[in-house]
């Protein structure tokens, strides 16, 4: 399914198929996708559990391989990387949002925003203007000491957002961002997601089951059994 | 990896408890090992202060049998040997047998001047000759019980029956600091005279013109007394003393034994350390290599944090052993001449802190390179 917009695909699936091996038995999950996602688009995966989104989050993302097809992020050919050249490329140009935050326990806010600049050559000092620059953006300046049990839940995705950002990659992928949060923290952290692809050309592609959440993407795609069933491109927000 | 520090710190302190524990079993079975191997290095450090210029001849049975004092004479002419001195094990009782230390009856004459390397004053190598009841204490002893010149000691004998009362005249000061002085000596003749002119004594000791002829001379020695009702074995104090460790039992094997159980034990406990706490973190790990954390470094962070716990438990472990025996002046009861934590047994210490951390560390760190991202986040979270 090619990118509505006509600008240059950050992501493109070709013939993608992807099959899970419960004990003996196969499950498929994926079969035969095709995808373009735009350099800057705002993309919403929606459909029932099992219907293959987070797989292709997975894929884009570079955690997950598929059985067949080619997966190409940012001009790379995923499977063309080893695992130690997945792990730079995701370090390059994937920012991770998870439903569950993910945030270290033991490190302050601070700390863990400042995780993936540790794997660049960064000094001490730029290190630390970086990081209060996308606490900053997040709304969370003040809070750069805190640990993530002295934070709310909306907080705490905010800090996960900018641990996301900070390294200035091109591709936010979040995963359900909005499924533990309450209706006003979610508010918020789709406003901060709708932010970053604006402001800041962040290409997002989003799962959630949330319609509310979806309206904040230029395009929604519909899934079931691994396969895409619908395609609905809204206007800007 | 130094910009990884802070993380490995909040890490290897995120069970407080855990981690205190498991430093403190490392501490003490590293404080076990540094005690358990100073036995050892303290046993052939007293054997390096033996002369290989004196022999000493004994009884071939053994140890504990006696031979004739008349073998003085016959030993004096043999060539090669410059000077004859006896020495007797006494085994007194100093007030209980918890204040143990060594005691011979020894030639008043002979033995001082045989043993330059303890020094006395003319006066009181004088002394010692002339007064029946004199002893001459060595400096480590004096200082322990505070004895001084003038002073009466009383032993209870245990080989030779009796209250038995000297008279301090010396104080014996060793030429060099590794020399036992953990011991009394006293008049030969004392002993002689109130067992009725018994006329035996425990050992001779042979000071030699040429060192290099002790095995010829040994041999001649031993040849001179075979077929008689008190046969010789006669060897250098060096040998000698190894021989009288050696009666001891196999201390040695008995220590590496219980030193390589330490070990073991305190792994496995370390390697269970970090396999709860990286197995805990397993979520943690998968987010770490999704934002890019290759499988070296993660890896790497893994061992750092079982390294920093067992070499954080190995320096403090082995350094308590070495404060403690450093200030307590620790002898076992005048057992050893010294017991000091050499430099050698420290960096053996280190060495299986080091190693420690490296197994306890092996098998989580490579579960976690193996570990796949997509299923840790799946089934963890």
């Amino acid at each position: 399914m090619d990118s509505p917009t006509g600008a240059r695909p950050i992501i493109a699936l070709r013939g993608v198929s992807k099959t899970y091996w419960r004990d003996t038995i196969e499950v498929p999950v994926l079969a035969q996708l095709d995808l373009d996602v735009a350099d800057g688009e705002f993309l919403a995966l929606m459909g029932p559990s099992g219907s293959g989104k987070s797989t292709i989050l997975n894929l884009v993302s570079g955690i997950d391989s598929p059985t067949a097809g080619r997966v190409v992020v940012a001009g790379v050919d995923l499977g063309s990387l080893d695992q130690a050249a997945l792990a730079a490329f995701r370090a390059r140009h994937v920012g991770f949002i998870f439903q569950s935050y993910n945030l270290i326990p033991v490190l302050t806010a601070f700390q863990n925003v400042e995780l993936p600049l540790l794997l660049t050559g960064l000094d001490r000092r730029q290190r630390k203007q970086h990081v209060l620059d996308v606490l900053g953006i997040v709304g969370l300046h003040g809070r750069s000491e805190h640990y993530p049990r002295q934070l709310s839940g909306g907080q705490e995705q905010r800090v996960a957002i900018a641990r996301a950002i900070v390294s200035d990659p091109s591709l936010l992928v979040a995963d359900e961002p909005t499924g533990d949060l309450d209706a006003a923290s979610a508010t918020e952290i789709l406003d901060l997601l709708g932010r970053l692809n604006r402001e800041f050309g962040k290409t997002v592609v989003m799962v959630t089951h949330d319609p509310r959440a979806a309206e904040r993407a230029h395009r929604v795609l519909h899934l079931d059994k691994g396969v895409l069933v619908e395609s609905v491109r809204r206007d800007r927000p | 990896m130094t910009r990884f520090l802070p993380f490995i710190l909040r890490s290897t302190l995120r069970n407080k408890r855990r981690t205190v524990l498991t430093i403190l079993s490392l501490i003490i079975s590293l404080f076990l090992f540094c005690t358990l191997r100073t036995v050892i290095t303290s046993l052939a450090a007293s054997l390096e202060s033996a002369s290989t210029a004196r022999l000493i001849t004994r009884r071939s049975t053994s140890l504990t049998f006696m031979m004739p004092a008349s073998y003085r004479d016959r030993l004096a002419q043999i060539p090669g040997v410059e000077d004859v001195a006896y020495m007797s094990w006494f085994g007194g009782v100093y007030i209980d047998e918890r204040n143990f230390f060594a005691q011979f009856a020894v030639d008043p004459v002979r033995y001082l001047v045989m043993y330059p390397e303890y020094r006395l004053t003319p006066e009181e190598k004088e002394t010692f000759r002339r007064e029946r009841t004199a002893c001459i204490i060595g400096e480590k002893l004096a200082r322990k019980y505070g004895f001084k010149k003038g002073d009466r000691i009383t032993l209870r004998g245990t080989i030779f029956e009796g209250i038995w009362d000297f008279t301090v005249c010396g104080i014996a000061l060793p030429a060099t600091p590794d020399l036992d002085t953990n011991w009394l000596l006293f008049n030969g003749e004392y002993l002689n005279q109130r067992m009725g002119d018994f006329g035996q004594v425990g050992t001779f000791v042979l000071k030699l013109k040429d060192p290099s002829r002790a095995g010829d001379i040994a041999r001649i020695v031993d040849a001179t007394f075979a077929n008689s009702a008190a046969e010789t074995k006669t060897e250098t104090e060096k040998a000698f003393q190894l021989g009288f460790i050696s009666m001891l039992g196999n201390i040695q094997a008995v220590i590496y034994a219980l030193g390589s159980a330490i070990v073991i034990a305190i792994g496995l406990v370390s390697m269970n350390t970090m396999m709860m706490a990286a197995r805990e973190r397993t979520r943690e790990i998968a987010v770490l290599k999704a934002l890019g954390f290759n499988d070296r470094t993660v890896v790497g962070l893994v061992l750092a944090e079982a390294l920093l716990i067992t070499l954080v438990g190995g320096l403090l472990g082995a350094g308590l052993a070495r404060l403690v025996f450093a200030f307590s002046n620790f002898n076992a009861g005048g057992f050893f001449q010294q017991f000091k934590v050499t430099d050698g047994t420290l960096a053996q210490a280190m060495g299986i802190a080091l190693f420690l951390g490296l197994v306890s560390g092996l098998a989580p760190a490579w579960n976690a390179a193996r570990l796949r991202i997509v299923d840790a986040l799946r089934h963890s979270g």
